[in-house]
């Protein structure tokens, strides 16, 4: 197990805040990211197609139209740089030098900006997960564990600039937890992603020292943001997805115990916390995002992001041009207004900061944890913890009674029955086991055949 | 309150313990196997789904009622074939070809449980070819297909393709969903249906089968 952290980087408010890092980290291609600047990260995806060897020219020409697009419109708008997001799909994962080729073209398109136009830009490549189905009998064995560290070796050495992972260990224990709201199964299926997280992570950190590349993140994508999308669709409490996020918070964080860097990846909502504890930089998706999911996080994902994303969006035309470049342009303005609140007066970046948490937190309790002053001193409290698992419980409680404690105080709305369900996920979170053999044997016991623990050496 | 009404609310408050019993007690009783499931057992889950559309509840509550109603309909399942009672339907449901995303499809799953529904669940990934074979062993009723890419959303035209290559288009549906799914794409690749949600998509498959 890598390194757990003991303290939070931030201890008050003042500089924790969007563009700034504690650890700031910069690419090989030059671009500081956390050192006073909030960048866009833009991601796409292609158009409605199926990716094939007959159809790869046609991949290749689609990714290559758009990093051009994204490079001319951030020179139409003198915006200082940019991060390009490929993520690597299965196809492109099941044949890694597929992913390795994508990677170099988006890279050799936004070099050649770079020369010619004075920008810093630099690509993260995230490569997709296939540790997933009844074919994968070990975590950290097998073909699909081979191909994964491929195609990040591959992507690495083809130019990425950082690396990521949406991880997927534990994910259908953590699926079936949060369709049942079973707090105790979430906690465990995120807790097996933090075992699962050292293992892979320290693998892609010796990968990103022998590149050059930076080990930049993973992402609750798998996990959290399940909760979160079944929230907003009133399948389950958002108490609960609140609940999951602060607990998934501890597996993100796996990344950098074990060497990550940041900035970690898009969509974990939890990375504030990342932020808080470990001091290195982050991407956060909010508001462009709306082209992507519907989320309550819109405003608040930004006020401590360093990169600022807009999740993914599909290839088509629009009349502003095509969908990635147009959504390219959403950002570099939110970029502006951020950056030339920091320029100006560290004041006036505070309040946009408190602007945007305001704006959001009232009206979910998902948004409400995610204020900059409720994640800081739950992270304080957190790292307290002496294990994985007992930071997991520990943030599921803090999570809910900060959550009824914003309701207690008016500063936060929920409906009737939300509130019912912080008293009985508190019940359960009470009952729990006080050490990670007492918890593991116990949900060995209760999960059934759906916990395999020999795919975990467990 | 009747034994229907007792069997009812024991679904709707996911008592497996008190289903299995006054299930048995109305056996017991010499109640028609196909009342207990209709009057009783899918009586309580109909009302637990229209709680779920209203927003009344969550998902927990409408997979514990399931839940209920599964232990229920095992009990009378042998007394509903020696009766020669018909299932709702037989659906066959799987993530496409390529694709990794399996919870909106778990999901739907467990809401055609709830609903009375034979379910088989091929899991993520699927190839073609094991939709149709499938389809094919079990007699079903439907396929039911999850897309969550653009780039694995035209899979499930190929499964249509396969199925009529089969000779089978004519005797199973085809529903589809996903993300990046609409309408118009439904259309295109010639489904017989396509639902934006878990819980639209039992009305879908109950209209296709009826």
């Amino acid at each position: 197990m890598g390194k757990l952290f003991k303290d939070t980087a931030y201890k008050n408010l003042d500089d924790f805040i969007f563009g700034s890092a504690k650890y700031p980290v910069t690419t090989k291609s030059g671009l500081e990211i956390g050192g006073g600047i909030v960048y866009p990260e833009v991601n796409f995806s292609l158009p409605t197609m199926t990716i094939s060897e007959e159809s790869w020219p046609e991949v290749v020409r689609i990714y290559h139209e758009i990093a051009t697009g994204i490079s001319e419109r951030c020179n139409e708008l003198y915006h200082p740089g940019f991060v390009a997001e490929i993520e690597i799909l299965p196809e492109m994962t099941w044949v890694p030098k597929w992913g390795a080729e994508i990677t170099k073209v988006v890279k050799d398109v936004l070099r050649d900006n770079d020369t010619n136009h004075g920008t810093k830009t630099a690509v993260r490549t995230t490569v997709i997960d296939l540790r997933e189905g009844p074919n994968v009998k070990h975590m950290w064995s097998g073909k699909e564990w081979d191909l994964v560290l491929d195609t990040f070796k591959r992507s690495a050495e083809a130019g990425a600039d950082l690396l990521s992972i949406e991880s997927v260990g534990g994910k259908d224990i953590h699926d079936e937890g949060c369709m049942y709201c079973d707090i105790e199964k979430t906690i465990f299926g995120l807790w097996l992603g933090s075992k699962d997280m050292s293992r892979l992570w320290s693998e892609i950190v010796k990968i990103a020292n022998d590149s050059g590349s930076i080990p930049a993140g993973d992402t609750a994508c798998g996990f959290a943001n399940t909760s979160l999308v079944l929230a907003d669709k009133n399948m389950i409490p958002r108490v609960f997805a609140a609940a999951d996020r602060v607990v998934a918070s501890v597996r993100t964080l796996v990344a950098v115990e074990e060497g990550a860097k940041g900035p970690s990846k898009d969509c974990g909502y939890e990375n504030i916390y990342l932020k808080a504890i470990s001091g290195t930089p982050i991407t956060n998706e909010g508001r462009v995002a709306a082209v992507a999911h519907l989320s309550p996080l819109g405003n608040i994902a930004s006020c401590v992001c360093d990169l600022w994303s807009n999740e993914s969006i599909q290839h088509i035309k629009l009349m502003g041009g095509f969908s990635e470049v147009v959504s390219f342009e959403q950002l570099a303005y939110d970029c502006r207004i951020m950056n030339g609140a920091l320029r100006k007066d560290i004041k006036l970046a505070r309040a946009i900061r408190d602007l945007n948490a305001d704006s959001d937190s009232r009206l979910d309790p998902m948004a409400y944890i995610l204020r900059p002053d409720v994640a800081l001193a739950i992270s304080q409290e957190l790292v307290k913890q002496d294990t994985h698992y007992l930071r997991m419980k520990k943030g599921a409680e803090l999570a809910l009674q900060a959550i009824q404690k914003g309701y207690d105080n008016n500063e936060l709305l929920l409906i009737d029955r939300e509130v019912g369900y912080i008293d009985l996920l508190l019940d359960t979170l009470s009952g729990m086991p006080d050490t990670d053999d007492a918890f593991l044997a116990k949900m060995a016991d209760s999960c059934g055949d759906l916990f395999q623990p020999k795919k975990f050496d467990l | 309150m009747s034994i229907f009404d007792d069997l009812s609310t024991a679904v709707q408050r996911g008592k497996v313990k008190d289903v299995e019993q006054l299930a048995q007690q109305a056996i017991d009783d010499g109640v028609k196997a196909e009342k207990i499931l209709n009057d009783g057992l899918l009586a309580g889950m109909d009302i637990i789904g229209g709680k779920f559309k209203n927003n009344e509840i969550f998902v927990p509550e409408v997979l514990m009622a399931a839940k209920a109603l599964a232990a229920g309909t095992a009990l009378i399942k042998p007394l509903l074939v020696a009766d020669g009672v018909k299932e709702i339907g037989t659906v066959v449901i799987g993530t496409v070809k390529g694709d990794l995303h399996d919870i909106g499809k778990n999901l739907v799953k467990m809401m055609l449980e709830g609903a009375g529904f034979v379910v088989i669940d091929l899991g993520i990934d699927v190839a073609p070819e094991k939709f149709v074979e499938t389809a094919k062993e079990r007699n079903a009723d439907i396929i039911a297909m999850s897309a969550m890419l653009t780039t694995t959303m035209e899979q499930q035209g190929v499964v249509i393709e396969a199925l009529k290559a089969a000779g089978l288009r004519d005797k199973v549906k085809v529903m589809i969903g996903g993300t990046p799914i609409s309408l118009d794409f439904s259309r295109k690749i010639g489904a017989d249906a396509y639902s934006t949600d878990s819980s639209s998509a039992v009305d879908v498959a109950k209209e296709l089968v009826s």
